[in-house]
């Protein structure tokens, strides 16, 4: 892709981008008790990835940020089966999924559930395929 | 509401397999898009219509809308996502090596 | 799990480990590093022995499929015990041999001595599981690694020709073998052999009982090379000699004859089954012999003689089952059949294996196994010429080594067919001592092909240059031990009759009682065997000397009509008839697939529909009601719809594509899906996203070149498409026949899930899997997607540029 130097655009998704990311961040975290969860946030900060790629080009972003999101796919992958085998240890099923209610500090009463720990597999899987498939596509000329 | 919907998977699905017998790849791909639309909407029009609240749990509600095929449809659109990413890229390094995206001239030889 | 299951593990244990052992020690041959398996697994066996020879038999059974019947049961009686030492016994002299014979440089030895293990333990498998199932997985584990064995030179055009023939033709009969399982299974209802020996008495008389007999024979008969099966055998010479040697002559081409030996407790007691394996037997003996001498290559003559003694084997084991049926009277009679056919098995492991090692080395030293080509080897290889010596005179059955001894009670097993008085043997009784005498007779001469041709004679020094030196000691030892047997079993055979034979006699009998060993003597005075012996020599030596006079005789008999061309040309009539009925619908077009696809789901999806009224209501259906917003949303994405196959660009049907994807989502927010609302909106964004990057690579979007009446048929196909899933929806809606299993999910979403979003609950938590498998296929795309676009093949042009 060429660059685009179209100041207004990149002005405003440096803001953006993180808006949506942070916004992403909050979908994956209420994905439990209200709309959201690791697809909806996966596909959200990939897309604001892609809108950084579209307003800038590919190599700012793989500058800006270096991972390699093979990586990340693969890292998902392994956090949601790990997640899952932990349930061995309590001889439960494949994926069974417990929750409880935490006390933490500045947060107050939180409930926390080994779903989450899935869900976050989830979420990194989904960000490390989407930006497999966009920087795939975006780097082939 | 029932009817109309079920009219309109009708004709989404009809436009979709139309698309689909086409010779030209990019019809084929967009056609499959529309077959998937067409069939997240006939999952929820098979499972009744406004019957309740969103499936967001809370004491004081009795009736939800049904959520298991919404866990079923979430799961399609990711997947679908995928499925046409690949799709496209196929189409498009298919033309590249091939010169061609008509589905009749990639037949193949006898000795595949 | 016991120390027997342990054994037969131990080679695949070591088939696994093996190519590890290769990587690191590339100095030392690996074959070094295989040696102690069969080695460990002898030791076992022979310990063992005495244990058997009490009458008791080891077994142990390690559970499996316990509600399918299938245990593997690890049994060990004197039939098992005789093989496994025949395999692991062979096997460590084959080794030795391979070690020598196959450079570490030059070959791929480590894949040699994998499959070379995988066969091993296999063959154990086969011959110490008492479970039918668990031993046809061996059974086929053994066509298995013999296939990739034969194969070894995988260049050669024979070998891989072999191996498939050799598959196809053992793997069919151990289809068929397996069907015959199945059907003892629905006829006792047990899996295990033994059981089914109990139930023996029961099974005459029973529908399934000849078919289940003539299936199991099927197997055993294309394993063990009889007529007409044979002729996959001469072709899986191709294999490394080491192979011929272990898997073509001592053990394999042998399992067939140890499912004979194993069910006749099973099947023994018909008619049928004496008839069938006698004659099988009588027929594979003399149409191997009379072959083996027209043939010139050294490994074929033996091919033939090894078909041939197989069914010298087969036709006793064929005469011991009468003992089944005459039960007690005068029963030793007929257990000396079984007797003689499992003496015979050891002296034909004995003299046949060193036989094909002595080829081996005559092939390896000389680089031919042409008898036109070679002769005068004596002088130089006098070690070699005497192991061929005593193998090819114990092979032709002269004293005073083991073949004479078996031979001659094969003569006395058939002349006591004449004294048989059921099944209307006597009338038949001539028969049998007769084409018995006559293969002996073509025994004798290629014996003395194998042995003069290639040793005696002048050295044709035009052909193979420079003389042969003897071959080296690793060489020699494994051929020397068994010829040592040879001249040991045959001066001392009773050294056998009741450590060994005795309890496999008694395993093949096991519901005799009194079945003894006779004991084995050399010398019977004047009998008519000893004449016989002497005719046979004679006779042998005779024709031997007139061999050019009476050979012309075999170009009578033509090529064509071999049994070989027969299975060439089905194979290839099966070929070509496949490829006809697939040509007619597998057109390559992916439109074609398209049509079979949905008519197929028109067809059964319409008629499942007649069957029910869409449009009558059941059960309380109470529809939800349109508002103004819907309907105008329905229009919109209708019209964006219709539009799309209308679309003259690919930018517009994109778009519209896009904007029906957009709709849709509003229809996700009128019917309460949040979730999906978010999710829709956020894919068709980044989708436009990815087009907008697949934009510049795509073709422009062509004009539909199709012919009207093309365009109609499509019409036809998608409408009809389209009316089906309204008619479903509509059904559907207006049956309310069942509670939605969703309830629950609703109910313990909260309860036992702790979360309130219902919908991320079943996906985490209740339907966990599926999401996990989701996650996996989003990979996979992501994959594929970054192969097809990173790995590239070159393109046929650059390939061209680079000649």
């Amino acid at each position: 892709m060429k660059r685009t130097d179209d100041v207004v655009l990149q002005t405003t998704s440096q803001v953006t981008v993180f808006i949506i990311i942070t916004f992403s961040a909050f979908l994956f975290l209420a994905g439990h008790n209200n709309p959201g969860g690791g697809f909806i946030g996966g596909l959200m900060s990939a897309a604001a990835l892609v809108l950084l790629a579209l307003s800038y080009d590919l190599k700012t972003v793989k500058q800006a940020l270096p991972v390699n999101f093979h990586y990340m796919t693969a890292t998902g992958m392994l956090i949601a089966i790990f997640s899952g085998m932990g349930s061995f240890v309590f001889d439960a099923p494949f994926l069974s999924q417990a929750y409880d209610y935490f006390d933490l500090p500045l947060l107050g009463n939180v409930e926390l559930a080994t779903a989450m720990v899935f869900d976050l597999g989830v979420y990194l899987a989904v960000v490390g395929v989407t930006m497999t498939i966009i920087l795939s596509i975006g780097e082939d000329r | 509401m029932e009817i109309l919907m079920s009219v309109t998977t009708g004709v989404l699905f009809m436009i979709g397999t139309y698309m689909i017998l086409s010779r030209n790849l990019l019809r084929i791909i967009l056609g499959t898009s529309l077959l998937t639309h067409g069939v997240h909407l006939l999952l929820l029009t098979m499972s009744r219509l406004k019957t309740g609240v969103a499936p967001i749990w809370s004491e004081d509600i009795g009736a939800y809308v049904d959520p298991l095929p919404q866990a079923l449809i979430l799961t399609s659109i990711v997947i679908n996502f995928g499925v046409t990413a690949f799709f496209f890229v196929l189409a498009y390094r298919a033309y590249q090596e091939n010169k061609t995206d008509d589905m009749e001239q990639l037949r193949g030889g006898d000795d595949e | 799990m016991s120390m027997l299951h342990g054994v037969i593990l131990l080679p695949f244990v070591a088939a696994a480990i093996v190519p590890l052992f290769y990587k690191l020690f590339r100095r030392i041959h690996t074959g070094w590093f295989v040696l102690p398996v069969p080695l460990l697994a002898f030791v076992y066996f022979i310990l063992s022995m005495p244990t058997i020879r009490e009458g008791e038999a080891i077994q142990s059974t390690v559970s499996w499929i316990p509600s399918l019947g299938v245990d593997i049961t690890a049994y060990l009686d004197g039939l098992g015990l005789l093989f496994s030492l025949l395999i692991t016994g062979i096997g460590t002299l084959v080794v030795i041999y391979s070690i020598y014979y196959l450079s570490k440089e030059k070959e791929a030895i480590h894949r040699f001595y994998m499959y070379l293990l995988l066969f091993m333990g296999a063959m154990l498998g086969v011959v110490l599981s008492d479970n039918l199932i668990v031993l046809y997985g061996f059974w086929e584990l053994t066509s298995l690694s013999s296939f990739l064995l034969i194969a070894f030179w995988y260049n050669r055009d024979h070998s891989r020709y072999g191996a498939l023939k050799s598959m196809l033709i053992t793997v069919f009969g151990g289809f068929a073998m397996l069907t015959g399982f199945i059907l003892l299974y629905t006829m006792t209802g047990t899996f295990s052999i033994r059981e089914i020996i109990d139930l023996a008495p029961t099974l005459p008389g029973q529908d399934m009982f000849v078919p289940a007999m003539i299936l199991v024979l099927l197997g055993a008969f294309t394993k063990s090379a009889q007529f007409p099966f044979h002729i996959w055998l001469p072709d899986a010479m191709e294999a490394p000699t080491p192979v011929s040697a272990y898997l073509h002559s001592a053990t394999m081409v042998k399992a067939g004859l140890y499912v004979v030996a194993r069910f006749s407790a099973i099947f023994a007691g018909d008619a049928l089954w004496f008839w069938i394996v006698s004659l099988t037997g009588l027929v594979t003996l003399l149409w191997g012999s009379y072959t083996a001498v027209r043939h010139t290559d050294l490994k074929a003559i033996l091919a033939y003689s090894t078909i041939s003694q197989l069914g010298l084997i087969m036709c006793l084991f064929g005469l011991g089952s009468a003992s089944f049926y005459t039960g007690g009277a005068d029963i030793a009679l007929y257990t000396a059949a079984i007797m003689t056919a499992v003496f015979h098995l050891i002296n034909h492991a004995t003299f046949k294996g060193a036989l094909f090692m002595v080829v081996g080395i005559v092939d390896h030293e000389t680089g031919t196994r042409d008898i036109r080509k070679l002769g005068g080897l004596m002088a130089f290889m006098p070690v070699t010429f005497t192991f061929a010596l005593i193998g090819t005179l114990s092979m032709a059955g002269l004293p005073p080594f083991n073949g004479f001894l078996s031979k001659e009670m094969f003569f006395t097993a058939l002349l006591s067919v004449a004294e048989m008085d059921f099944f209307s043997v006597q009338s038949w009784s001539i028969l049998f001592p007769v084409v018995a005498w006559v293969a002996s007779v073509f025994t004798f001469i290629y014996s003395l092909i194998i042995l003069l041709k290639t040793f005696t004679g002048r050295f044709p020094k035009e052909e193979l240059g420079e003389p042969p030196h003897e071959a080296s000691l690793g060489l020699l030892i494994p051929p020397g031990i068994l010829a040592l047997l040879v001249i040991v079993f045959g001066l001392f055979p009773n050294l056998l009759t009741h450590s060994l034979i005795e309890p496999a006699m008694q395993a093949i009998l096991p519901t005799l009682d009194n079945v003894e060993a006779k004991h084995i003597s050399m010398w019977h005075g004047f009998v008519p065997e000893l004449w016989m012996t002497i005719g046979v020599a004679v006779a042998g030596i005779l024709l031997y000397l007139t061999l050019k006079r009476w050979q012309r005789l075999y170009s009578y008999f033509p090529g064509s009509l071999s049994f070989s061309r027969v299975y060439d040309f089905l194979l290839k009539g099966s070929q070509r008839f496949s490829r006809i009925i697939t040509d007619t619908y597998m057109t390559g077009s992916l439109r074609h697939y398209m049509i079979y696809i949905f008519v197929f789901l028109v067809l059964v999806g319409g008629y499942f529909l007649t069957r029910i009224n869409p449009f009558e209501r059941h059960g309380e259906v109470v529809f939800a009601e349109v508002s103004i917003y819907e309907v105008i949303l329905t229009i919109v994405l209708l019209i964006a719809a219709i539009a799309v196959p209308l679309a003259k660009s690919r930018m517009a049907a994109i778009v519209l594509v896009g904007a029906v994807g957009y709709m849709v989502t509003l229809f996700f927010i009128i019917f309460r899906a949040p979730d999906l609302a978010l999710t829709q909106m956020i894919v068709e964004t980044v989708s436009v996203a990815l087009f907008l990057l697949c934009f510049y690579h795509l073709p422009k979007l062509q004009k539909e070149k199709s012919s009207r009446g093309m365009r109609i048929f499509k019409l036809i196909v998608s409408g009809s498409v389209g009316l089906l899933v309204t008619l479903i929806a509509l059904a559907v809606s207006n049956h309310q026949m069942f509670d939605s299993i969703s309830n629950y999910f609703v109910e313990e979403s909260y309860r036992s899930a702790g979360g309130k979003n219902i919908v991320n609950v079943i996906l985490v938590d209740f339907r966990g899997f599926d999401t996990f498998l989701e996650i996996m296929v989003l990979g996979a795309a992501s994959l594929a997607i970054y192969a097809l676009i990173k790995v590239r093949d070159r393109t046929p042009h650059e390939r061209k540029e680079e000649r």
